[in-house]
Order: C-alpha cells, then structure tokens, then sequence
C-alpha cells in the first residue's frame, strides 16, 4: 500500500526524495478521509516554505485540508494535472496524484519523517 | 460513521457523489432512524397544534402531512417538523434528533384540552428510499395504493409484510417515500429494499449524499438556515406562515410585525463562481465588512460548481446580484440566484 521508498509525515503527506529535490503529495490514508476532492489549490512555482507552513488546500464534498510542508525549500514545479483533474488525488495519490516538487533547504528535515513501515502502524494505531 | 446527535451515522457508503447521482438518476437509501418521533393525540389536539405551530392544521386531512415548525415568542425557530395528521384529533409530530428531547418538553409543557403528548423516537426507525425510481422498487414490497399517493400523502399499512406508515416525502428533491416502522424490522426491511432495487440501481445513501441533495433543492436544515435567530420569514419560508389561519399561534405577533417593519436578512441561494468553496460560517463581504454569513456551502454534484445558501442585506437579495465570500483570507465572488437549484423533471 504504502511505497517504500517514501517518507511520512504525521500529517499524512509523502515525500519522494531525489537529491536535493523531492516530490511531495499526500497519503492513500488522507485521500480516504478526505472522500472526492473537487478542488486543489497549489502554491506558485518560486515560493518558499518554511518547515510546517501551508502549502495550499484541498477541498473534497464535505470537507477542506491544509497542506502542511513537511520539509523547508522552494517550490520548483507544480502538477497542473491534478489541478485540472482533481479526481487524479483519489484515483492514484502516490502517483499521478502528486502535489508538487520542492528543492528542500535542509535534509535535517527529513529525518523526522516516518518510513513506510512506521506510517503503517501510524495510521494503524490511531493516533492520526 | 461520525456521531450525530448520539446516533452513529453513516455520512458515505460509495462516496457522496456517487450517491448522490444514484438518488437523482435511481435511487438511494438512507437511514434517517435518528429523526424523533412525538405522537399528539385527544380531544382538543387540533386546536392545541393550531395555536402551537404556524401552518394550518385546520386544512390538514387526515392520511396528508404537511410541512410547519416551532416558533418562539420571538417568531423564530425551535424547530422545523412534519406533521402527520392519523385521525381527526391523532397526530405524528416528526422532528429533528438533535432537538428532539427539547421539542418533546416545548410541547408536552404547552399541551392544552385533553392532548396527550407521548415521545416514541424510540419507537420508529425511517428509511428514506428517494429517486425516481423509487415508486418501482417499492410497489412489489407495500401495500397497494402507493402509486397514488400524492406528495405529502401517506397510508398505514406494510413494507415487506411488516406494518409501516409509508409518506410520499423526502429531502432530496426527488420523487420517493419515507417508511416508518418499528425498529427491530428496520434491518430485514433495508435488506429486502436493496435486494428488490439491485436491477433499478439502488444504492444505500447517507448523511454527505442527504446534504448535497437538500442543498440542491435549496430545503433548510436546522442550525444552517433555520435556528433561534431566524424566524420563517427571512428564511423564505413565508408559504409555512399562516397568518390569516383564525386564532393566535406562537410568535404570530413577532412575525406580523416583521412583515410590517420589514426585514433586516433574507435567504438568498448563491453560485461560486471561482475556484473554491464556501461553506457554513464563511462571512459574505462588502467593502471588506462581514454584511452577512453562508449558512451552507457544497460542491454540487448535479452542477459540477460550488453552491450554498446565505443570509445577506435585502439590498444583496435580488437575483444577479454579485456577492463577495471571504474564504480563508480570500475572496470568492459569487452571484444570487433563485432557488431552489434543482427541481426535478416531471
């Protein structure tokens, strides 16, 4: 279910790291929760974040959820896809429904992110 | 399953969309168990309704029910509520679960003549069975005479060989039936519904899906448009009012002397018309100030927009007029429109 190649964050974002980039979407748990999404809402190519900000919103039918950064860095591309189709976050969340790549500041912010193991038991346990 | 009212409530099955397509093009099922239910009955009851309610009992025949509310001194709402009519002095008061114990005290304390008022929330579950293909899956399981029943009429007599008060009402939009029954047949009745309406499409709808279709069909709910600061008038709800019925009702004087001065809100129906949503809470702006507040916001599955429902200045009533949402720090425009959204083809 969950990519081993990813890193979790508690706020049910992955992130798959290249080099000093990373490609940044949210979790088969929240897309779930959140049920049809109707709305996403990206930031501008450029913009820079700080550990924990708000990157942009998604809306489904009954509810909207803040995107949170897991990682500090600037906003290199968008994924004008899933924009466009926002279906594309319920269909393929780790795939095609990706949010955004950031070229991240720090890795220090990386290592407080959960593997794929520790996120299963994660949202498993209850606690999210 | 969130928790509503005490009662665990399934908000989605499939997904709200998908439900709410199957109810505009099939049908859905819901379980609305969670209403309550006070029955009103004696000598004297109809007289007793008349003054407590402000619809007309006096025109209510009996096997008919009829839309109406409770009303403060102050012409605003308690509640909203059905009521049926079961004999000449017998009634069926249907309300909302979250106001439920509340309502039962505000009409067992007024109760006047020989009226008994009696709680059996307990007592019946609902299915919701809604679409327009509600009529076909449901004729083979209940007594005859369904067909014929008209909007707002209803019979006493069996869903799936068990006994069942079946109301041609809904709120949804859609043509459909509410079934009444006791609640320990209210499973095997929901399974032989979903088993009888497989081949027309029937899928099982819940409390997301409900949402979506009342706000389409631009009916209020209770804590959105309607509650103790609102009164039938600013809320579009004028046809419930009977002012003229003969006699006083509860906050009669309140609402003649609203209609005199004027209104300081009214309900409008919106469009969005960028990109977002704007939901219950979200303040409708003008110059930048808070002239007024969406009551509800939904994405519409029908209309493939967001839609939603406000209070605003009568001056921002009128239809066309453009209005200004503040979402989260941004401004959504929006445009009135005359509701309801969607009415269903006949």
């Amino acid at each position: 279910m969950y990519p081993s190649e990813y890193l979790y964050s508690r706020e049910h974002e992955w992130v798959r790291v290249e080099d000093d980039t990373c490609v940044l979407g949210i979790t088969e748990f929240a897309q779930a929760e959140l049920g049809e999404v109707v709305f996403v809402e990206l930031p501008e190519i450029g913009q820079v974040f700080d550990t924990n900000d708000e990157l942009g919103t998604i809306e489904s039918v009954k509810a909207v959820a803040e995107v949170f950064t897991p990682v500090a860095g600037e906003v290199i591309e968008v994924n004008d896809a899933v924009v466009e189709d926002p279906e594309l976050l319920n269909e393929d969340p780790h795939g095609e429904g990706w949010l955004l790549k950031m070229r991240f500041s720090s890795a220090a912010d990386l290592k407080d992110l959960m593997n794929a193991e520790q996120y299963e038991e994660f949202v498993k346990s209850g606690e999210s | 399953m969130v928790d509503f009212a005490g009662w665990d409530m399934p908000v989605q099955y499939a997904g709200v969309i998908e439900e709410h397509r199957a109810v505009r093009t099939a049908a859905g099922l819901f379980d609305v168990s969670h209403m309550g239910e006070i029955r009103v009955r004696g000598a004297g009851t109809e007289a007793f309704l008349q003054r407590l309610t402000p619809n007309d009992v006096s025109k209510l025949a009996a096997g008919r029910a009829h839309y109406s509310g409770l009303l403060t001194e102050r012409g605003t709402y308690v509640d909203d509520l059905l009521i049926y009519r079961l004999a000449p002095e017998e009634f069926l008061v249907v309300v909302n679960a979250s106001n439920a114990p509340r309502d039962f005290e505000w009409i067992a304390s007024r109760a006047s003549g020989d009226a008994e008022v009696i709680d059996e929330s307990e007592r019946w579950a609902l299915l919701a069975l809604q679409g327009p293909k509600a009529l076909p899956i449901l004729t083979p399981l209940a007594s005859p005479g369904i067909a014929a029943l008209r909007y707002y009429g209803f019979l006493q007599g069996e869903v799936a060989g068990v006994p069942a008060l079946i109301s041609r009402t809904g709120y949804t939009g859609e043509d459909g039936f509410e079934i009444y029954l006791a609640p320990e047949h209210a499973a095997a009745v929901w399974e032989r519904l979903m088993e009888a309406g497989a081949e027309h499409g029937l899928q099982p709808a819940g409390l997301g899906a409900r949402d979506t279709l009342r706000l389409e069909a631009a009916m209020a709910l209770y804590g959105h448009e309607i509650d103790e600061e609102t009164t039938p008038l600013e809320a579009g709800l004028d046809w419930v009012v009977k002012l003229d019925k003969g006699g006083d009702f509860l906050g009669r004087d309140a609402l003649l002397a609203q209609r005199a001065e004027g209104l300081g809100k009214k309900l409008v129906g919106f469009e969005v018309q960028g990109r977002g949503i704007a939901r219950q809470g979200h303040a409708v702006l003008s110059d930048g100030d808070g002239v007024g507040v969406v009551t509800s916001g939904t994405w519409s599955p029908t209309f493939e927009k967001a839609l939603g429902m406000a209070y605003v200045p009568p001056a921002l009533a009128a239809p066309g007029t453009s209005l200004t949402i503040g979402v989260r720090g941004r401004e959504l425009p929006a445009v009135v429109v005359t509701p309801p959204f969607y009415r269903r083809p006949r």
